[in-house]
């Protein structure tokens, strides 16, 4: 499957995947962060439920220092 | 003496509002906001960095949201659907979190922002259920609107964002004081301790700062300097000062029991 995340191309071996094993395959687990899919956000409770299809576009963004 | 700095219903010990950028690394991030007492942390919102190590330490580890209220910005937006698209994610990491600064920016060199986009974002984010802290120009008409959308504070600039020049037009900020119905803080421009004490004379409700903190020589020190200040500050304000005047006809000491 072919995605963009945070504006990168990147393929990975599984055909089917939803957005909880997507974060699991960037070693993403436990770590506080929001995800947008094709400009929608996504709801953490929802990560299990949401299938990714080939050519989706993600963002997933975090809190870092900022005034 | 309770003094309390309420914002969207919810009562704060300290008028002082920190960012959390700029700092050599995250202890010290941890260490200078300790020394201010800040209750409210600003954070910023961006891309995730895949691929980084497992353990590597992030912001949320050294200041557990737990602990502080975050107040999500939009640095770096240009536009009002940027702004509101930021924050919806921001409320979605921070689990549903209301309380947000908008803050749409109109140039990259002055980082002046752009009301017209600012007044948009701000309807929408109202409409959408937001506790939203307005960064603006410091337009006493412009603040008013903002308060006639919903907004639950106005925070006009001192001066420009990073530039440490302090408060250029105290007129319009005790303008903007005298006719805001809702809590006015002073977002940027402030440059060292009495900057800050200043604003709050002038009847502000907070300040919030980061480079003034971040960008001195000595972050931690400055951040005790800064908390100091705006509790002098706001004491000042309570009290109400003197008038002033050119000269005095009543000296200090008794003018009777003179030797002579």
């Amino acid at each position: 499957m072919q995605l963009t995340i945070n504006g990168k191309a990147r393929s990975f071996d599984l055909a089917q995947m939803n957005v909880a094993q997507l974060v699991e395959q960037l070693a993403l687990v436990g770590k506080r962060l929001a995800i947008e899919l094709n400009g929608e956000i996504v709801p953490r409770s929802q990560f299990a439920d949401t299938q990714l299809s080939d050519g989706d576009k993600l963002e997933i963004v975090g809190a870092v220092g900022g005034g | 003496m309770s003094d309390l700095l309420k914002i969207a219903n919810k009562t704060y010990q300290s008028r002082l509002l920190v960012g959390t950028g700029k700092y050599k690394d995250f202890a010290e991030t941890r260490a200078a906001i300790d020394a201010s007492g800040a209750e409210i942390i600003t954070v910023a919102i961006r891309r995730t960095n895949i691929g980084q190590t497992a353990g590597e330490p992030s912001l949320l580890d050294f200041l557990p949201p737990e602990e502080f209220t975050y107040l999500p910005n939009t640095a770096g937006c240009y536009s009002a659907d940027e702004a509101v698209r930021t924050l919806r994610l921001a409320r979605e990491l921070l689990d549903g979190h209301q309380l947000v600064k908008l803050e749409v920016l109109g140039d990259p060199n002055t980082l002046y922002p752009n009301m017209t986009e600012t007044l948009a974002a701000t309807k929408t984010l109202v409409k959408d259920g937001f506790d939203v802290m307005v960064y603006c120009s410091d337009d006493p008409i412009i603040a008013k609107q903002l308060e006639e959308i919903g907004c639950c504070a106005v925070m006009p600039l001192a001066s420009l964002i990073g530039s440490g020049m302090g408060i250029l037009n105290p007129w319009n900020l005790q303008i903007i004081i005298e006719n805001a119905k809702i809590p006015v803080l002073v977002d940027a421009g402030v440059g060292t301790a009495s900057d800050a004490a200043i604003a709050m004379e002038l009847g502000c409700q907070g300040v919030l700062m980061n480079t003034a903190i971040a960008a001195a020589k000595n972050p931690v020190l400055m951040a005790g300097a800064m908390k100091k200040a705006v509790e002098a500050g706001r004491e000042a304000y309570l009290a109400g000062r003197m008038p002033k005047k050119l000269y005095s006809a009543s000296p200090s000491s008794p003018t009777a029991g003179l030797i002579s």
